[in-house]
């Protein structure tokens, strides 16, 4: 009987053939370690997001006089409120949690280098997509560090010579941040943007199933049509999609090996999740800010203002430089930067591990940038603070500089010729 | 494709044509969405002046005031103020107020209509935070000069006469928005009435 339903839904719509190809018989490289965990928890909090999200506007109310109230009306009045308000805010400082560590993991590995050029810029789509969300939706509160944190953000448009001040009318619907400002935020936020991530998304996974994951080792478990011995094949079965094409070694099917093992990273995940929901939603104001908890008032800037801690080492290049312009520039060449390394890395080995000790001590200072720029763009700005952001932008950009040149010509250890043995 | 009975150089023509004549209308379709993204009629006609009262300031005060959503300042300049606004000129990056942040009236060495009394937009004209007013502690800021004006965002310094400093983030003086002295103690702001 459940035979015969599949079969008359598999006559009308490819189910079984879809789920095959993309999850049961998927092949994926048997030696993920636990960076392979951030991609399918960035889809559980994307979820998360998008749930609480819609729950959340059945009681928000998106103008300038009842945005503060009704979010204030949500954490108080409306049952179980607060909860889905901080697995909200919460959701949102996991996201970049999980999606940077995504992202690192694709440094290391070289996930970006040929043929994923492709899977590396729809993730860097994401990722752009992922922050005009967050800040939109941070304005959506309207608390003193919304209201001031847009202003400064949308200001950021104003440095593009000529046409800079119409931009940012245009964008703020008024000649200030005002009620017209949040509402198209919020339509943004909760339609436009949303959508497009979802898109994005399913584009990413799309591109990612077409060229295979890369592993820890950096090798391909893809290998050249009739190469591979019968008994050094993997025994189990593979969609033919990817057999027919190429030879597969050292593959596990998606389901059930990285399913059972995806959902240990979610129980861990998870731990930690509600820990900070229940015990600590602010973070110390690092997910939630203290001048937020006060209403918006246009006349007077909080005396220190800063964007959430997800934004703040791109925050930091741009107060590093003393000049408006060439500030703005610069941090948007830090994003562009990220999405142009598989052309920046010339070389043809993958993995940390194998490339030379050179590039080790490059990621590494890279990581140690990228955290010290993030605590200086988090708190008030010193002049001690002001030389090591500077300091710190160089270092970031060089990061890449240094990658072009010595990638070239690379002393790389050997490859081995499959993952284990 | 070679042998189907197509005809090739119609079939580009028509995926041209409709392809332009589509893109047209697109664009056409375009143009209410982006629209109405501008500011409203509403929006618009928000802007309109505002009066001051300005008897009850003293010597050395700044009051806010609202126009147009944004915070106007309004400050009682003291001789000392005004003196040592001359001193630290060389450290400014536009002095003489060339850039137009201001009306012809306020293109002045006080960038105001009367000496002592100051008015400017208190938006910082980096990226529009709205600076502190540090009265008799501006000192740490920059040495030498007592009293001015410090955004808390990127920390861009202007003097007392909303002029900004070198080697700050802010590129341009502080917007003066146009105005009237109705009588000794009441200012209209957002109009500039009775200018010959």
């Amino acid at each position: 009987m459940f035979g015969k339903i599949i079969g008359w839904i598999d006559d009308r719509i490819p189910m079984t053939r879809v789920w095959n190809m993309h999850i049961a018989q998927y092949p994926a490289p048997k030696n993920f370690n636990f960076w392979y965990f951030f991609g399918s928890l960035a889809m559980l909090v994307l979820v998360n997001q998008i749930l609480t999200g819609i729950w959340l506007t059945m009681n928000f109310v998106p103008s300038a006089e009842g945005a503060f109230a009704s979010v204030e009306y949500i954490m108080r009045d409306v049952e179980y409120g607060w909860l889905l308000r901080y697995l909200h805010s919460t959701g949102a400082s996991a996201f970049f949690i999980v999606v940077y560590m995504h992202m690192f993991r694709g440094m290391i590995y070289g996930s970006y280098q040929k043929p994923r050029e492709l899977l590396w810029l729809f993730g860097m789509f994401i990722f752009l997509a992922l922050m005009a969300e967050a800040f939109m939706g941070y304005l959506l509160p309207w608390g003193q560090m919304s209201f001031w944190g847009a202003q400064v953000i949308i200001s950021l448009f104003g440095a593009i010579p000529v046409i800079g001040d119409d931009l940012t009318l245009w964008i703020r619907g008024d000649y200030v941040i005002s009620g017209a400002t949040l509402n198209r935020f919020f339509a943004l936020h909760v339609i436009a943007l949303p959508l497009v991530i979802v898109i994005l998304v399913f584009l990413h996974i799309v591109a990612l199933h077409e060229v295979g994951s890369n592993n820890p080792e950096g090798i391909e478990i893809k290998r050249k049509k009739g190469s591979v011995a019968e008994e050094d094949k993997p025994k189990f079965k593979f969609h033919e999609y990817y057999t027919n094409k190429k030879d597969i070694v050292d593959a596990i099917p998606f389901h059930p090996y990285y399913t059972v093992k995806d959902i240990v990273g979610v129980v861990g995940f998870l731990i930690l999740f509600c820990w900070v929901v229940f015990f600590m939603p602010a973070m110390n104001g690092f997910f939630l800010e203290g001048p937020n908890f006060e209403a918006a008032n246009p006349l007077k800037t909080p005396e220190h203002i800063f964007p959430v801690w997800y934004f703040t080492p791109f925050y930091a290049i741009l107060r590093a430089i003393p000049d408006k312009l060439i500030g703005v520039a610069a941090m948007g060449a830090s994003i562009v930067v990220l999405a142009l390394l598989p052309w920046i890395d010339r070389g043809r080995v993958k993995s940390v591990r194998y490339r030379c000790g050179f590039h080790k001590w490059n990621i590494a200072g890279f990581v140690v940038t990228f955290v010290l720029l993030g605590w200086v763009g988090a708190t008030p700005q010193t002049d001690m603070k002001t030389i090591i952001s500077q300091i710190c932008t160089v270092t970031y950009f060089m990061f890449f500089v240094l990658l072009f040149v010595y990638s070239k010509n690379e002393k790389t250890k050997p490859l081995p010729e499959r993952l284990t043995k | 494709m070679s042998n189907a009975p197509v005809d090739n150089g119609r079939r580009r023509f028509l995926t041209i044509a409709t392809s332009v004549v589509g893109g047209v209308g697109a664009a056409g379709a375009a143009v209410p969405f982006i629209a109405s993204w501008n500011p409203s009629e509403r929006a618009k006609s928000a802007g309109a002046p505002v009066e001051v009262d300005i008897s009850k300031l003293e010597p050395g005060q700044l009051i806010r005031v609202e126009w147009r959503g944004k915070p106007v300042w309004v400050v009682s300049r003291t001789p000392k103020m005004l003196e040592q606004m001359k001193e630290h000129e060389g450290q400014l990056r536009d002095p003489q107020s060339q850039e137009p942040q201001q009306l012809e009236s306020s293109t002045n060495d006080y960038r105001s209509l009367r000496p002592e009394i100051f008015l400017a937009v208190g938006i910082c004209t980096h990226l529009g935070c709205s600076p502190g007013f540090l009265q008799g502690n501006f000192g740490e800021k920059v040495e030498g000069t007592d009293d001015g004006f410090y955004c808390p965002c990127h920390g861009s310094k202007f003097d007392m006469a909303g002029r900004v400093f070198q080697s700050v983030p802010a590129p341009l003086n502080l917007e003066i928005p146009p105005y009237t002295f109705l009588d000794d103690t009441t200012i209209l702001v957002g109009e500039e009435r009775g200018v010959a």
